[in-house]
């Protein structure tokens, strides 16, 4: 379990503050200057060796992100941080817009002179008013206290950070797609390569990250990177903000040391299970977006994502989702798959049409209104979508699916049985 | 040059090239239908899916750069599974309509299917619903059979430069549409018919007319405008059904206007089919024999020099070699081949010709527009001045009044005044003409048809000089024609010699006995009440009107004939049907009537019509190429007027005769010219 002295977020719970000074008195903004100062060659390396993976589902390691932007770039670099949280499950950069907005402004900056940036841009989510008004409040706050703008936190360098409202599309949480929405076109991702270190924002190089990986930023450097490799499994390091909702005691959001085990964080942090931890039936690990992994694999994983991957999961979001044996595991599922369909951009083939037969074929398959060798079209039909799209919308789509016919096709097929004999005495 | 390994044989692509370009310089068919080699890539069909080492994913190959090492393979299981899949999933929703649709027989949907495709259909769920949208009078919808490729926004929004077409919703809603409904204004339109690779666009008006397997193809050359565009003809019976573009690198590339894809139905209307002469005041039916009866009476005992020959705007070089015959016979001094009196001719030729050629618009860096609205006179050559733009560098000045061109154009001033002071390098856009290395104008027929049109062309000569726009392998000077058969009547010398009349002097009240309109429809014919006027020409349209004697022609798709560009390029065009009725190739007619008038014309086959032509011209020998044609001052200086000069057309759709004539052309310009601007009610249309 996390120290709480190892805790990066001190004010996850809101019990202090969001404002500057009680930022300031948390440790935030403290000789950020001087961070900056060792330059941008030094920042980098030390994100390198702090082992952080990006924190927006795909675990990309930061530092060597941060390294794929030009070195000489004439002309204006962006960096872009993704707020648009819409990962069902997920509230995590929710909790450090309200609460830690310091962070995230002093991590901007930090990230922005890592990689030689001109401005930052924050594209939050459109359905998060409260926290875009308080994130507004904080920047405004840093530039009246001098942190941001010309000369930013005295540091020499010269940086603007703008808030972006979005209108509430999924898919303008994937990187281009977001960087579409932002240059104020439709939110479509864009293929690549290019990648936007080359061709970004408004053509200009650009990095996207995630709010929790630049908020961790500032205090990585602060305490040192080996601090950071130091908690949590080689690869895998550093702590992480889990959010974890459904069928537990007490749902909630919780900054614990990646690697820990799936039952200690819900049984230590959320009052375990509802009814018991045999009691469970499944657990979404990372959102909704990964498969599902039944009883037995969830009673000793631990949650990092090589551990999640190596079981055929993955680490996502960190968006614990879980399920009791009260859960009608199929209409669940039908459920996300029905959210794929309305969020998929219908730009590429196998999403557009993919996503919308695959809900149609779950939700017969939730009242068991089906043929048993439909469950091998699915199967088909979520091979034939996965890793042909632009954008990972298509995987994210399938594999919630395919995590069900892998570990509930007797669920599924029960039903199909019942239904056709309640038919077939209807007949008689 | 990226040296790829595909399917385990080694090839090199110019640098830039992507991995689908690759894969064909290895002779590996890649299917595709969103990539299109002229528009942007969009990568979202995913069709184009091929495997390349070390990435877990197949890759969309049209979107790929090629980079040096690549290791790809176009034939395994993985890349046919894809394939098959995306197939699978592009029909779900795809209606079964395929023997009631217009694209059913050269549709990429089919034809891919039957390659790579399921060969049954597993989805059982309902297919989905979309509404058609409405885009004009020339493009019809079938949405639901559309596969979202985007080829269609793309080139709207690219080449036809006009913001109209977009996608809108998202996901298994997104729709293509105008987002307000209305029709596509751009006079490119109709190609985005030929983009669609299913039958969701389609031509409205040949809906519903034929099957593709019926049509007979001709290849063919365009007449609508002096461009020049490669066409092919489809034909049913003694039909023309729709004409279609054919790839032409230097001229048209593969896009046609929307007149020159859709004017054919005019071909089938207001027909002359049978000779007509006056008896008692009166137009009536008759023979052959009986009309050029009426003529030689007419022009017995009257001298050659009271005959005077006009020479219309879609007649090919084959007639006019023997109207110039003819007219020599006579002893006739008055043939003239320019109904709107430009100032051009005589002269060198280059002083007449679209030098810089219409492919090498895309060398030159800075344009000057003298009085022309290339958009309606000659919309590929707008087509090529939007492409040079769009890859940047490339600036547009105007003289003339202002036109929304689709692309940035600086606004100079409206006429002389401005050229004159530009041609002194007193005007702001000298500068800009002065630092570009390949500097070009473009001088239109507005201008030179003007009274003061000689002034006009001896400005712009003058000015082509000041600028270095006449240098080593470049010219930028540059007429650009509306009128197809216009250049050859210049090559072929069918000017006034001296002692003759101009179109103007010819139709003036009685400075003539007799006169022969051949297919001239432009002029004014007021002055002809008491000549003894004879017309030639395909339709009832303007020129009929003052005839006495009425012989019925053939169109340009129902003859072996040849027409020069408005760069000098000789090309032929070939007989696609047969003329209606009793009408003849025009050539056929002269020569029959030079026979019945008793005058001696010795040229009794094509071969011998084009053997004098060559004598006459020999450049109009070598097809589809542009001879040499060198600079020198060209124009007389004189005054010139104040009025602003403007484009000589006023109505994109109506120029021609068989424009005139058509339907759907009416249509058009009733909708985008005379139309436009008026609000519709709740109650319109």
């Amino acid at each position: 379990m996390l120290n709480d002295k190892d805790r990066i977020f001190t004010n996850l719970y809101g019990d202090h503050g969001p404002d500057l000074d009680a930022a300031k008195a948390r440790g935030d903004w403290d000789g950020t200057a001087a961070l900056i100062q060792k330059g941008r060659g030094w920042l980098v390396d030390q994100m390198k060796a702090s082992g952080l993976r990006g924190r927006g589902g795909a675990g990309f390691p930061t530092g060597l992100k941060w390294s794929f932007m030009p070195k000489e770039a004439n002309g204006p670099v962006y960096l872009v941080v993704n707020a648009d949280e819409s990962e069902p499950g997920t509230c995590k950069d929710r909790e450090i817009m309200r609460h830690e907005p310091q962070k995230l402004i002093e991590g901007c900056l930090i990230a922005g002179a890592a990689m030689g940036c001109t401005a930052g841009y924050i594209y939050i989510r459109g359905e998060y008013v409260r926290e875009a008004e308080i994130l507004q409040r904080a920047i405004d706050e840093a530039y009246a206290a001098g942190l941001l703008g010309t000369d930013a936190a005295g540091s020499g360098y010269d940086y603007d950070l703008y808030l972006h409202r979005g209108a509430g599309a999924y898919i303008c949480g994937e990187e281009t797609g977001l960087i579409e929405s932002l240059e104020g076109k439709k939110g479509q991702p864009r293929l690549k390569p290019p990648f936007p270190a080359m061709v970004g924002l408004y053509g200009r190089p650009s990095t996207v990250n995630n709010v929790e990986t630049i908020a961790v930023a500032p205090t990585i450097l602060r305490r040192g990177p080996e601090w950071f490799a130091g908690i949590g499994p080689d690869k895998n390091s550093g702590t992480k903000l889990f959010c974890v909702s459904g069928h537990v005691n007490k749902p909630c959001n919780v900054e614990e040391a990646m690697g820990i085990p799936l039952r200690e964080l819900i049984d230590r942090h959320c009052g375990g299970v509802r009814g018991g931890w045999d009691n469970l039936l499944a657990v979404i690990p990372g959102g909704s977006s990964v498969p599902l992994m039944p009883k037995s694999v969830c009673d000793d994983i631990n949650m990092d994502f090589d551990s999640l991957r190596a079981v055929g999961s993955g680490l996502g979001t960190a968006a614990v989702i879980v399920m009791d044996k009260s859960t009608d595991i199929v209409k669940a599922i039908a459920r996300l798959s029905k959210f794929y369909m309305h969020e998929s951009c219908g730009q590429c083939t196998p999403c557009r049409e993919g996503t919308g037969w695959l809900w149609r074929m779950m939700t017969r398959m939730a009242e068991g209104r089906a043929r048993l060798d439909e469950i091998d079209l699915l199967w088909d039909v979520t091979k034939e979508i996965e890793g042909h799209t632009i954008c990972a919308l298509g995987d994210a789509a399938a594999w919630p699916v395919q995590g069900l016919i892998r570990h509930f096709r007797p669920e599924i097929e029960r039903r199909i049985h019942e239904y056709t004999a309640a038919r077939q005495v209807a007949a008689e | 040059m990226p040296k790829l390994t595909i399917d385990g044989q080694e090839v090199e692509v110019p640098a830039g090239s992507t991995v689908l370009q690759a894969c064909e310089a290895a002779g590996r068919e890649i299917p595709v239908f969103c990539f299109h080699p002229r528009l942007n890539i969009a990568g979202n069909c995913r069709m184009c899916l091929v495997e390349m080492e070390k990435s877990p994913k197949p890759i969309a190959s049209c979107a790929m750069p090629a980079a040096d090492g690549m290791v790809i393979r176009t034939d395994t299981e993985q890349v046919h599974k894809a394939r098959k899949g995306v197939l699978e999933l592009l029909l779900i929703n795809h209606p079964l309509d395929c023997p009631i649709c217009d694209q059913g027989g050269e549709c990429d949907l089919q034809d891919l299917t039957l390659f790579y495709g399921p060969d049954h259909s597993r989805f059982k769920e309902n297919k989905r619903p979309v509404t058609d949208k409405y885009l004009g009078p020339l493009i019809s919808t079938h949405m639901t059979r559309c596969i979202h490729c985007t080829r269609c926004i793309r080139f709207i929004n690219e080449v036809a430069g006009v913001e109209e077409l977009g996608a809108c919703h998202r996901g298994e809603h997104m729709e293509i549409t105008t987002w307000v409904e209305k029709a596509l204004s751009s006079e490119l339109s109709g190609n985005i018919i030929d983009l669609c690779p299913v039958g969701a666009l389609n031509s409205k008006p040949y809906e519903y007319r034929a099957r593709t397997w019926e049509l007979r193809k001709t290849e063919s050359i365009d007449v609508m405008d002096a461009v020049g565009s490669n066409i092919r003809i489809d034909a049913r019976g003694s039909e023309v059904m729709r004409v279609l573009p054919r790839l032409h690198e230097d001229i048209n590339e593969e896009w046609i206007s929307d007149k020159t894809r859709f004017a054919y139905d005019g071909l089938k209307k207001r027909r002359l089919d049978v000779p007509f002469a006056k008896q008692d005041g009166r137009l009536g039916q008759v023979s052959w024999r009986d009309a050029f009866a009426a003529i030689k009476e007419r022009l017995d005992g009257v001298s050659g020099d009271r005959v005077g020959f006009v020479v219309g705007d879609l007649v090919d070089c084959e007639t006019m070699v023997l109207v110039k015959e003819l007219a020599a016979a006579l002893g006739s001094p008055h043939v003239d081949c320019r109904q709107d009196g430009a100032k051009l001719g005589g002269a060198a030729r280059g002083g007449h010709l679209f030098n810089t050629t219409i492919a090498g618009i895309e060398r030159a860096d800075a344009c000057l527009l003298i009085g022309t609205n290339p958009r309606h006179e000659a919309p590929l050559v707008n087509a090529r001045l939007r492409k040079r733009h769009r890859r940047g560098g490339f600036r547009v000045g105007r003289i003339g009044t202002p036109f929304d061109l689709t692309y940035p154009v600086t606004e100079l001033g409206a006429g002389a005044q401005t050229l004159a002071e530009l041609a002194d390098g007193q005007h702001s856009f000298a500068d800009v003409l002065e630092r570009a290395e390949r500097p070009m104008l473009i001088l239109g027929q507005g201008p030179l048809a003007r009274p003061d049109g000689a002034a006009a062309l001896a400005l712009a000569s003058r000015l082509a000089e000041r600028f270095g726009m006449i240098g080593e392998g470049w010219n930028g000077f540059n007429v650009l024609h509306t009128a197809a058969g216009r250049v050859g009547g210049l090559d072929l010398g069918l000017v006034p010699a001296a002692g003759g009349k101009t179109v103007a002097e010819m139709v003036a009240p009685g400075a003539l006995d007799v006169v022969f309109l051949i297919g001239a429809d432009e002029v004014d014919i007021s002055g002809l009440a008491d000549t003894f006027t004879v017309y030639l020409g395909t339709h009832g349209d303007r020129g009929v009107h003052a005839a006495d004697v009425i012989l019925p022609g053939a169109a340009y798709t129902e003859k072996h004939a040849t027409y020069v560009n408005t760069e000098g390029r000789p090309q032929r065009a070939k007989l696609a049907v047969f003329p209606p009725g009793e009408a003849k190739e025009d050539w056929k007619v002269l020569r029959a009537l030079a026979a019945a008038l008793g005058v001696e014309v010795k040229l009794d086959t094509l071969g011998q019509v084009r053997q004098r032509m060559a004598e006459l011209a020999p450049h109009l020998q070598r097809f589809d190429e542009i001879a040499a044609a060198p600079f020198e001052p060209f124009g007389t200086p004189g005054e010139m007027s104040a009025e602003p000069f403007a484009s000589c057309v006023t109505d994109f759709y109506l120029t021609n005769p068989i424009a005139r004539a058509s339907a759907v052309m009416q249509q058009c310009s009733e909708l985008f010219v005379q139309g436009a601007g008026r609000e519709a009610t709740g109650t319109h249309g």
